[in-house]
Formats: C-alpha cells, sequence, structure tokens
C-alpha cells in the first residue's frame, strides 16, 4: 500500500463517517417538519430533539475534516474543485450555516414558531442534493480546461440525467438511513408510538433508495464507461452490499433487533461506499486528475499521517465518551435526566 | 492571465467573512477560560453567585460557538474556493497545522456537548469542571494553528523552489516560523482581553439597567481584574510583534508608522493626517520609533524608501495601527484605574459615567481585534504569501464571486441579528434574581 491509497483511505472513510451521521441529523430534521405539518408532533419531536442536542457539532466537523484533509493530501484538487465548485458549495455553506445556527438558537435560545421548523426540515434535504453535486461532476465530462482553467458547464450538468438520478439518491438514503436509526434509538426509548411511526418510514423509504441506486449504476454505464466497467469487476461488493439491505428490511419488517439492523444498514452503505470509492480510483476527477498526479509530498504526507493517528488516540476514547454517556445511557435517552445547561 | 473582477470581489468576500468570523472566534476562544476560572472560584469559596456567573456565561456562549461553528466552515471551503492557487500552494507546505486544527475543533465539541449536558450529574462540581479543560483547550488550540498558517504567509519557509518546484518540503520548519511566536501569543492573548471586557461589559451594563444585586458587582471586579492582566500581557506581546515586523517585515512597519526614509534615532509618529505625501497634525515621540522597533533609541530603522514602489502596503494601515494601539493603551488604564479604585475606595468607579466607560470597552475591544487583524492583512499586501505570490495571482477565475458575495452577506447580516435577538431574550426572559430565587426555592423543598 503506498502513502496515495492511505490517504484517500482515510478522508474516503472520514466521508463515509459524514454521510451516516449527517444523514441521520437532515433524515430527522425533515421527519420532524413533516409530523408539524401532519399533526403528530407529539410522537416524533422529542425523541428527535434528545439525540440532536448534544452531537449536532460534532457532525459539523466530519465535513471539515474530510474538506481540510484533501487539500492537504491532495492539493491540487483546491485547483480543479475550488474553482469549479464555487457557486453548488457556496450554497451548500449558507444553508449549513442558517440550519445549524438556527438549531442553536431555537434549542438553547428562545422557542420559534412552524415556519422555523419547515425552513429546517427542508434545508435538511437541499443540503445532501447540492453536496451531492460533487461526486456528479467527479465522473466527469462536465469540466473543461479553457485557458489552461477549469470551467464547469452548468448546462451540461444540469440536464444530465445522471446528476438527477444522484440527487435522488442522496434525499432517498438520507430518509432511509435516518428512518431506520431513529426506530432503533425510538425503541431504546421504549417509546413505542414513535417505534412504530419510524418503523413505517423506514420501510416505506427502502424501495426507493436500492432502486435509485440501481439507477446510478445504469446512468453511469452511459456516462462514463470506464468507471461502469470498473464497478462491474467489483459486483460482488455490491452484491454483499444487497444482501446486507436484505437483512435490515427483513429484521424490521418483523419487529426484531433494531440495533443489529441498523448495524447492517451501516454496512450496506459501507461497502457500497467503498464499493464506489474503489471503482473510481485513481481518479479524483475524470479524466484531469488521479490521486497520484495531485498527491503532495512525501514529507507533508507522512507528517499529516503521524498527526492523524495521534489525532486518533485523543478522539476515539472522547467519542466513546460521548456515545456511553448519551447515545447509549438508558436514562438520558429515555428522558430521565435533565438536559439543560 | 488574471480576472479582475473575480479578484476584487474575491478579496470583498474574504474580508467579509473573515472579519466576521473573527467575532466569534475570539469570543469562542476567550469566554471558556472565563467560565472556567468563575466555576472555579465558585467551587473553591462555595459561592453560589459564581457558579451562576459560569452557567449563564455557558448558555450565552453555546449561542456563539454555533454561529462560530458555521461561519469557520464557510471560511475553511472558501479559502479552497476563493483563492485555489493560493491553496494549491499552501497545502504542500502549510496543511499540517491546518489539518491538525480540525482535531482541536473535533475535541472541543465532543466535550462541549457532554460538558452542557452534565451540568447537574455530578456530586462533586469538580468532576464537572475538568469537563471543561478539554474545551478551553481545544479553542485556544483553534486559534493557535489557524494564526501559524497565517504566520506562514508572513514569513515563508520550510522548503525551496527550485525551477518552479517545490523540493525539500519541511512541515514542521514551515509551522514555526519567525512569524509564529509573537502572532500566536498576541492572537490568544488578546481574545482573552476582548473576552474579559466584554464579559464586563454586560455587567456594568446590568447594574446601570436598574440591577443592584451583589452578583453583577462580582462578576465586574472579576472580569476587570482579568481584563487589567490580559490587556498588560497585550501590550507586552503587541511591542514583541514590533520587533518581529522591524526585523522580517520592515515595510509592514514602515508603513504603519508612515516612516519614509531609512534613519536613526526615529521617532513615533501617533495620529496625524497623510496630505500629498506629507504628515500633518501628528504627535511625534522622540526615538520612540527606535525603540518600538530595537528596543535602542539610537538604533536604525528601515524606512520605506529601501522597497520598489509596487511592493510597499496600502499607506492607511498607519490608522489601523492608531486605532489598536490607543484602545489597548486605554483599556489598560480604564482597568487599573477601576482595580485601584476598587482597593481604596474612591467612589468614580461606582459613578455611572465610568460604568459607561467599562460599558464601551467591550464593542472597544473588537474594534480593535478587528483593526488588527485589517493591519496584518493589508500591511501584507501585495503579497499572499510574502516575497513568493502575490495576491493578484493567487484568485479563481470563476466569473460568479459578486453573486456569492451577496448571498454571504446577507447571510451574515441574518446571523448578527439572530444572535443579538436570541441572547437578549434568552437573557430578559430569565434574570438573575428570578434564577436565584428558583435556587433558593429548590434548596428549601423537599429533598430527596
Ligand atoms: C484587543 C485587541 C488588540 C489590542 C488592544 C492590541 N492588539 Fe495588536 N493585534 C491584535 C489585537 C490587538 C490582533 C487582532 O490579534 C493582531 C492582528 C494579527 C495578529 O497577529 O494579531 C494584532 C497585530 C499586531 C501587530 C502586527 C503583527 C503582524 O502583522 O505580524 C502589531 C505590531 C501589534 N499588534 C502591536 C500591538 C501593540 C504595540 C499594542 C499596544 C497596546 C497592541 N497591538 C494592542
Ligand atoms: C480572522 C481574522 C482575519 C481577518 C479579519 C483577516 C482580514 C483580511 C483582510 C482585510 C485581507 C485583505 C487585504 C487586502 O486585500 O487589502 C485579508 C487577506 C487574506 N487573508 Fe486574512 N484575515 C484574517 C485571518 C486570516 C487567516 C488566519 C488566514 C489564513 C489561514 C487568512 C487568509 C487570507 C488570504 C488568503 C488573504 C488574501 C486575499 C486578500 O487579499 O483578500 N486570513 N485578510
Ligand atoms: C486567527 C483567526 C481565527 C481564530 C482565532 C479562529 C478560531 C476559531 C474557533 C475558536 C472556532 C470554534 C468556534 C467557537 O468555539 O466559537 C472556529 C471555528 C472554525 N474556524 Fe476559525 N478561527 C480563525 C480564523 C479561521 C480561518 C482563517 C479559517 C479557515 C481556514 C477558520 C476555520 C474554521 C472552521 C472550519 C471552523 C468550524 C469548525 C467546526 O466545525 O467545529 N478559522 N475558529
Amino acid at each position: 500500500m503506498n502513502l496515495e491509497i492511505v490517504g484517500i483511505t482515510v478522508l474516503w472513510t472520514f466521508l463515509f463517517g459524514y454521510v451516516i451521521v449527517a444523514s441521520i441529523d437532515f433524515g430527522a430534521g425533515f421527519f420532524n417538519a413533516y409530523s408539524v405539518f401532519t399533526n403528530k408532533q407529539h410522537i416524533l419531536t422529542k425523541i428527535i430533539q434528545r439525540y440532536l442536542s448534544p452531537v449536532w457539532e460534532v457532525t459539523n466537523v466530519f465535513l471539515v475534516f474530510f474538506f481540510v484533509g484533501i487539500i492537504g493530501f491532495f492539493p491540487k484538487t483546491a485547483f480543479y474543485y475550488g474553482t469549479t465548485l464555487l457557486v453548488p458549495a457556496s450554497i451548500a455553506i449558507i444553508l449549513l450555516a442558517i440550519r445549524g445556527s438556527y438549531y442553536a438558537f431555537e434549542t438553547y435560545g428562545t422557542k420559534g414558531h412552524k415556519g422555523y421548523s419547515f425552513m429546517y426540515g427542508l434545508s435538511g434535504l437541499f443540503i445532501p442534493a447540492s453536496l451531492s453535486i460533487v461526486l456528479t461532476i467527479s465522473e466527469g465530462g462536465f469540466v473543461s480546461l479553457v485557458n489552461g482553467h477549469p470551467v464547469l458547464d452548468y448546462w451540461a450538468l444540469f440536464t444530465s440525467p445522471l446528476t438527477w438520478s444522484i440527487v435522488v439518491l442522496s434525499l432517498t438514503s438520507v430518509l432511509y438511513i435516518s428512518a431506520v436509526f431513529l426506530t432503533w434509538y425510538a425503541n431504546k426509548a421504549n417509546d413505542s408510538a414513535a417505534t412504530n411511526l419510524m418503523r413505517k418510514y423506514a420501510l416505506i423509504w427502502a424501495l426507493p433508495t436500492i432502486v435509485t441506486a440501481g439507477g446510478i449504476i445504469f446512468e453511469l454505464s452511459m456516462h462514463n464507461k470506464e468507471h461502469f466497467e470498473r464497478i462491474m469487476s467489483f459486483w460482488w461488493l455490491f452484491g454483499l452490499s444487497f444482501l446486507l439491505f436484505i437483512g435490515t428490511i427483513w429484521l424490521i419488517w418483523k419487529r426484531r433487533n433494531y440495533g443489529l439492523a441498523f448495524g447492517l444498514l451501516a454496512g450496506q452503505f459501507a461497502l457500497a461506499f467503498y464499493g464506489y470509492g474503489v471503482s473510481h480510483y485513481p481518479y479524483l476527477l475524470y479524466p484531469h486528475l488521479t490521486i497520484y498526479d495531485s498527491f503532495t509530498n512525501q514529507a507533508m504526507a507522512i507528517s499529516l499521517i503521524v498527526a492523524f493517528i495521534a489525532g486518533l488516540g485523543l478522539l476515539i476514547p472522547s467519542l466513546y465518551l460521548l456515545l456511553r454517556l448519551f447515545l447509549f445511557n438508558k436514562d438520558y435517552v429515555k428522558g430521565k435526566t435533565k438536559n439543560h445547561p | 492571465m488574471v480576472n479582475e473582477d473575480a479578484l476584487f470581489w474575491s478579496r470583498i468576500l474574504t474580508e467579509t467573512t473573515l472579519s466576521f468570523h473573527i467575532i466569534y472566534a475570539t469570543i469562542g476562544v476567550g469566554v471558556p477560560l472565563m467560565i472556567m476560572i468563575a466555576q472555579w472560584i465558585g467551587i473553591k469559596k462555595n459561592d453560589e453567585h459564581y457558579i451562576l456567573l459560569a452557567r449563564r456565561w455557558t448558555r450565552g456562549f453555546v449561542i456563539t460557538v454555533a454561529v462560530g461553528v458555521v461561519t469557520g466552515t464557510a471560511i475553511g471551503l472558501q479559502l479552497s474556493l476563493l483563492w485555489p492557487n493560493f491553496m494549491e500552494l499552501a497545502g504542500n507546505v502549510i496543511a499540517l497545522p491546518l489539518f491538525m486544527e480540525t482535531f482541536a475543533f473535533f475535541f472541543e465539541a465532543i466535550f462541549l456537548g457532554i460538558y452542557l449536558y452534565t451540568w447537574d450529574k455530578f456530586e462533586d462540581q469538580r468532576k464537572h469542571l475538568l469537563l471543561l479543560i478539554p474545551v478551553a483547550i481545544g479553542a485556544a488550540f483553534s486559534a493557535v494553528f489557524i494564526t501559524m498558517v497565517n504566520a506562514f504567509m508572513n514569513a515563508p519557509q520550510g522548503f525551496d523552489i527550485v525551477n518552479g518546484e517545490l523540493i525539500n518540503v519541511n512541515p514542521i520548519i514551515a509551522m514555526f516560523n519567525p512569524a509564529m511566536p509573537t502572532k500566536v501569543a498576541h492572537v490568544v492573548v488578546t481574545a482573552f482581553m476582548t473576552a474579559a471586557f466584554l464579559l464586563a461589559s454586560i455587567a456594568a451594563f446590568r447594574l446601570l439597567k436598574g440591577s443592584n444585586h451583589v452578583y453583577h458587582k462580582k462578576a465586574l471586579f472579576l472580569t476587570m481584574k482579568l481584563g487589567l492582566i490580559f490587556s498588560i500581557a497585550t501590550a507586552v506581546i503587541g511591542d514583541f510583534s514590533g520587533k518581529y515586523l522591524a526585523e522580517y517585515q520592515p515595510e509592514k512597519l514602515a508603513a504603519a508608522e508612515w516612516h519614509f526614509e531609512s534613519e536613526e534615532n526615529a521617532p513615533l509618529i501617533l495620529y496625524g493626517v497623510l496630505d500629498n505625501g506629507e504628515v500633518k497634525y501628528a504627535i511625534k515621540v522622540p526615538f520612540a520609533l527606535s525603540v518600538l522597533a530595537h528596543n535602542d533609541p539610537t538604533a536604525e530603522v528601515i524606512g520605506l524608501d529601501q522597497f520598489p514602489e509596487d511592493e510597499i502596503p496600502p499607506l492607511y494601515i498607519h490608522y489601523l495601527f492608531d486605532i489598536m494601539v490607543t484602545i489597548g493603551m486605554w483599556m489598560v488604564l480604564l482597568s487599573f484605574v477601576y482595580w485601584i479604585g476598587m482597593k481604596r475606595g474612591w467612589p468614580i468607579v461606582h459613578s455611572r459615567w465610568f460604568r459607561w466607560l467599562i460599558v464601551l470597552g467591550g464593542p472597544l475591544s473588537i474594534i480593535a481585534i478587528e483593526a488588527g487583524w485589517w493591519l496584518a492583512e493589508v500591511g501584507r499586501q501585495p503579497w499572499v504569501l510574502r516575497g513568493l505570490m502575490r495576491t493578484a495571482d493567487a484568485a479563481t477565475s470563476s466569473n460568479h464571486v459578486d453573486l456569492m458575495l451577496m448571498l454571504f452577506a446577507g447571510l451574515y447580516i441574518i446571523l448578527g441579528i439572530g444572535t443579538i435577538v436570541v441572547l437578549s431574550r434568552m437573557f430578559r426572559r430569565n434574570p438573575v434574581e428570578k434564577e436565584l430565587d428558583d435556587l433558593e426555592n429548590e434548596k428549601g423543598g423537599v429533598r430527596t
């Protein structure tokens, strides 16, 4: 294994972490808004608030880690992606900023009104949609070099079926991941009404998720043959991922072992995510940029990896403490401890 | 090929975002230490008031952290979006502290989450206080690491460029550049100073607005004392910053001091205006610039005549320097008078006008922070990496920066107003008197 691969694996792992924790967060916001809209607020809001409160800032750091890390390991990405992503990334940041700060204003400050819940729920769908554009762009065909500067072709981007299927996948998976997690969380809180409602949502969003995921592979076969063929050579990864998907659905259907169901879901997404990543190798941006020609120098790479290992030594125990105290603490989950500063 | 429009708007957008972020970042670095001190005193003296002080500061702090986090995320991405050429080069040499900064954030975020939700969990308050230490350390180190990056922009080292190729990169040498010690120390200490005076402002304001509770008096005395200590430290380290400039970035110091010709026994020019290259209405302090630069009244100080026309920073940074130093000295004086006055029982420190001056101190400190950063950053121009890369060559070539500027400006207006409204509502609805009564009732009530 060379340093390039170590670097991209670290980054990809943090991106995966972000996809899972942020999906739970975004989906929770949406379900909360939906329950306000359909007057089922009393069932969901408490559970969702209790989960989100202590962790929202941690979620954001996963994203920061990814984009700071990628500049460190692959500085050339700043040139290609920095120039082309100005508009979509700025929109995502603005939405993230409004969402994050108004969450804090509402939770720690003063209670807002209904309109706020809707904004919060909706922004949770727009953010994954705008961030997922990056994956589409990385497939190539939308960026060309004009006078040595990368330029993004917005028209081609927004008329491509690939773009829209990736956007739809990001939405369905956000809702699916979030629903499965919240089913488990509500069940731990012995809140059967919330469990049943979330279980229903999980089952509803399962099929669209898997259909859109399949759809993307089909779209890719037309958009980027090279990548499609590499995906096919890793068919077994995606096959395994599908089996895990069936496992999750089965458990949820049978109302059994929701914790394991969420574990299987994480496995399903991990396999698909790494499968996609491995098949994308070695390109960061088809066909302009690979992990090899964008890599930083040896000295920086080694010091980043050392810093990373030292950092993990600090983080893993702290994260464990956080999870112990909140996610896995029975009294906290059931709302028995007072939770205000 | 430089896209002039994109360059111009990128500058404005970067300046706007950083100037907004730095307000929250400064509070984020300074306030955890203040909370820690208050809670510690509360535990030691077994005084409910200090504990409540820590608690109420924490509640306000969470709101400012939230805005700090989201605006920080914005600037983190914007650096790559607006200055791709700079980040490509910087990524190769100075990515290490940037990367370590994310760990500091992580650490801070995790323990802040835990600290907030464990106020009544521990029998022994000291255990709860322990949880705040990683928050304060994480916040301070965010500032340390990001300032290292900024120091590198002022004094780049730790690599060689041979035939346009970057070789011999050493990230550690790049991190520990000559600008680092004074810059990091000055930034961290000014954050502590600003946090202390901001909190003093609030206490003084409550006293002026009719509450005569001893709670506010304790808060005021504590924060002014801390403010005195940190403002003295600020002035001392600021003096070292001047000596650093004299040695490594003489053009910045010369522009800030309107020091046009190299000379010995250089006087310090305070205030004044520049009229067709002539300094008018200024106060000249003989020998003071030589002392500031080299600790020697006769030493030679390099002037702007030593630099090519197109490498001289804008001369308006002189005003920024004056604003910063004046505020710094003023705050030392104000907090010193307050402290002596309290010791000696001078009545003026309890007068309304004196309290209004203290109220003014918080906003003034923020103005000093802004002036200081503008001085440091504009004084580095035309370079983004001093001596290596011009700002003009670093910018994006994208054509949509002006539109993004409008969107972000709108965002900052919303966030700024939101912060003020939420904070003032939060404390008005739950005044100290009420909270202290509630505490009494809880104690008097049935205990299990
Ligand atoms: C509360 C804010 C505050 C106050 C009262 C002062 N400063 Fe300051 N100063 C800063 C806040 C600041 C800052 C915002 O932290 C800067 C901007 C960049 C930096 O490194 O620190 C800064 C920069 C800065 C620089 C430029 C450093 C560089 O570009 O590398 C010098 C020479 C000084 N300061 C000197 C002083 C002196 C002699 C002061 C006398 C009291 C003083 N400062 C008070
Ligand atoms: C947070 C406090 C800061 C403030 C208020 C601030 C403000 C400014 C200002 C006013 C300029 C414009 C100078 C000019 O164009 O005339 C500038 C330039 C710049 N700063 Fe800072 N700065 C801060 C910290 C930093 C840090 C820590 C970094 C790097 C990690 C940084 C990166 C840059 C870059 C890349 C530029 C060049 C672009 C430009 O000239 O606008 N700044 N900054
Ligand atoms: C010297 C000036 C700066 C200081 C002192 C500073 C300090 C801080 C602090 C303390 C926070 C945590 C929020 C809080 O507790 O309030 C924060 C957030 C953040 N800052 Fe800054 N910052 C500075 C400039 C910058 C610059 C130039 C960047 C861009 C590289 C940046 C990137 C970030 C990011 C990404 C976050 C959010 C982290 C998260 O998600 O938790 N900061 N900053």
